[in-house]
């Protein structure tokens, strides 16, 4: 499957973010080179690499959340329940141990086999899902716990229930309660981050991606229905939405690229947990010497910044 | 107009339809009860059908005429324009769909915001258009609503406003998605300054615009009959295969689950505003 031209651009990008590519801080001149290596590797890409990242993104045997957090966390304790209506098994929450100190952490869990995809509602939340999410948000507001996101959603589950349990709101508060927490914050795309079941739990000081994760507004099938009347005009869809990491940091919409293993995450689970760990603990490091109303205030001005219009 | 008038129409329409459903329809067919309209008459009534009620979509500039004081609307930010970031292309280039808008509606985008004000009292307006790209929301619509909070925070008046919007626009790729956490943003910083926000939500508030800053007014009020979900009805019909309920993701079903404040008809919502603004402190 894989051609020499692809494993040559994945080592490089995978070289190309092993440096911190920050947006908005100094670049040294080396940076700035290694920048426009990126522009040209993202020129590069065609959309036959843009739809392996997809398949990737989607890879049966991708690491989900619970296999990360059991390599990067200690003394991991879920937790359960939106206390009001139920425990929605497609987001995972819990407080753990990282590197010494106890963080706050959740995301989307999809599941392995059909059994535990069926209880995950394939990583598909519902607004008892947000709610969870809302309530362990103020946990850590409450005792100072940085807050780690992992993202992994095809989207909200769109169901009858859903609806009537409030899915659109309960996405809003979930983004308006990650606007006020003047904790540091790191979200980081694992696979695919679609569209506002995403961006309700990624609304952070640091948004990162895996090297093969996607991040849209739309999923490239349902983008392919509306806009070009075809569902199997995905491919085409995908790259016309530059969905893949390289693209998003050019748009400014994350601030780093987290590398993985040659071939994805899903061949070295242990290698891609190591790297994703010390990608967020060196975000986590740089954010700590802010002060929280400085965290907040420059966590909305780079959300209220991103659009492009004249 | 006589009640005998009214019915008559009705019936006769109905009749139409049962010998003949291939008939073309009259192009000024109410879909609530089938009777025909005069675009006149249909106008003076608010655009709501005068023998049913059904709300027919409104546009934004009629929007503000309708609900704020003859005369006080100023327009601001009209200047802003749309780029293209992803220089996307679908059956047509991004840029083409933008003019062709912009021709065919006479507005940059598809918000309008500036001040007016509603029965007296002073206020900052943000009202959607949904012919402007079926309302969708990209960059244009998030700075509008963006520098709306801001404006309504400097100047210290409550911000109204009326979402029409089938989500984000997707021409502009994870830009568009940006904008939900964007707008929030701004209504917090409006919050944080003392600001309040009525959220009026037409048909239909759908997508991106109910996970973002229409969920968010301090008080919720929605049009009679108006789509208001996340996923849209067609979505969750196919992936649930589950009978939809007659009434999904209407305002009414809404409002029973506890999502809205109240569903308020669309002669009712001038009132109602200056009633809201009186409870939250504005003063002629």
């Amino acid at each position: 499957m894989t051609s020499d031209a692809e494993l040559g651009l994945r080592d490089r990008l995978a070289k190309l973010s092993g440096v911190k590519l920050l947006r908005g801080t100094q670049l040294s001149s080396e940076l700035e080179r290694l920048q426009r290596q990126l522009e040209r590797l993202k020129d590069d890409t065609s959309d036959e690499e843009i739809w392996k990242r997809v398949e990737l993104a989607r890879h049966q045997e991708r690491p989900y959340t619970l296999d990360y957090v059991e390599r990067i966390l200690d003394d991991f304790f879920e937790l359960h329940g939106d206390r009001g209506r139920m425990d929605d098994h497609a987001i995972v929450a819990g407080l753990g141990k990282l590197e010494g100190r106890t963080v706050a952490l959740l995301g989307h869990q999809k599941g392995r086999d059909l059994k535990e995809r069926t209880k995950r509602n394939f990583g598909m939340a519902y607004p008892e899902g947000y709610r969870k999410a809302i309530r362990v948000m103020e946990l850590a507001e409450r005792h100072r716990f940085p807050l780690i996101t992992l993202v992994d959603t095809p989207g909200a589950f769109p169901g009858i229930a859903a609806e009537q349990h409030g899915q659109g709101g309960a996405i809003a508060r979930s983004q308006a309660v990650m606007v006020r927490l003047s904790v540091p914050t790191v979200s980081v795309v694992i696979g695919e981050g679609g569209s506002g079941g995403a961006i309700a739990i990624a609304v952070a000081d640091r948004v990162l991606m895996q090297e093969n994760a996607i991040y849209s507004v739309i999923s490239p099938e349902g983008c392919a229905a509306i806009l070009w009347r075809d569902a199997a005009q995905a491919k085409k869809a995908a790259s016309a939405f530059r969905l893949d990491a390289a693209h998003c940091l050019d748009l400014g919409v994350i601030e780093g690229i987290v590398p993985e293993p040659v071939g994805g995450a899903q061949t070295d689970p242990d290698a891609a947990a190591t790297l994703l760990q010390e990608s967020v603990v060196s975000h986590l490091h740089e954010l700590d010497g802010i002060a929280p109303d400085d965290l907040r205030r420059t966590r909305r001005a780079k959300f209220r910044s991103m659009g492009v219009f004249a | 107009m006589s009640a005998t008038d009214k019915i008559d129409v009705s019936i006769e329409h109905k009749r139409a339809t049962l010998d003949d459903g291939t008939a073309k329809k009259h192009p000024n067919t109410c879909p609530g009860c089938g009777s025909h309209y005069r675009d006149d008459e249909l106008q003076e009534h608010l655009r709501v059908c005068p023998q049913c009620g059904h709300h027919f979509p409104v546009r934004g500039l009629e929007r503000i005429k309708q609900l704020s004081d003859p005369l006080s609307f100023v327009e601001d930010e009209g200047a802003l324009r749309s780029g293209d970031p992803l220089e996307f292309f679908d059956l047509k280039p991004y840029t083409e769909r933008l003019a062709e808008a912009e021709v065919a509606t006479g507005l940059g985008d598809a918000m309008i915001t500036g001040t007016a004000r509603i029965e007296l009292l002073p206020c900052r307006l943000a009202v959607m258009d949904f012919s402007f790209m079926g309302g969708s929301m990209g960059s244009v619509v998030g700075e509008k609503f963006a520098r709306a909070c801001d404006h309504a925070a400097a100047d210290g008046l409550p911000l109204v406003s009326v979402s029409s919007s089938g989500g984000a626009r997707m021409q502009e790729g994870i830009l568009a998605l940006m904008q939900l956490p964007k707008t929030i943003c701004a209504l917090e910083d409006l919050h944080e300054a003392g600001g309040v926000m009525i959220s009026v939500l037409a048909h239909p508030t759908t997508g991106g615009l109910l996970a973002s800053f229409a969920s968010l007014g301090d008080v919720l009020v929605a049009e009679p009959g108006a789509l208001m979900s996340f996923a849209g009805p067609r979505v969750v019909a196919q992936t649930t295969r589950e009978k939809l309920p007659e009434d999904f993701g209407l305002a009414e079903s809404n409002l029973r689950f506890g999502h809205i404040d109240r569903i308020v008809p669309r002669g009712e919502l001038r009132p109602v505003l200056a009633q809201l603004l009186r409870l939250f402190g504005s003063k002629p």
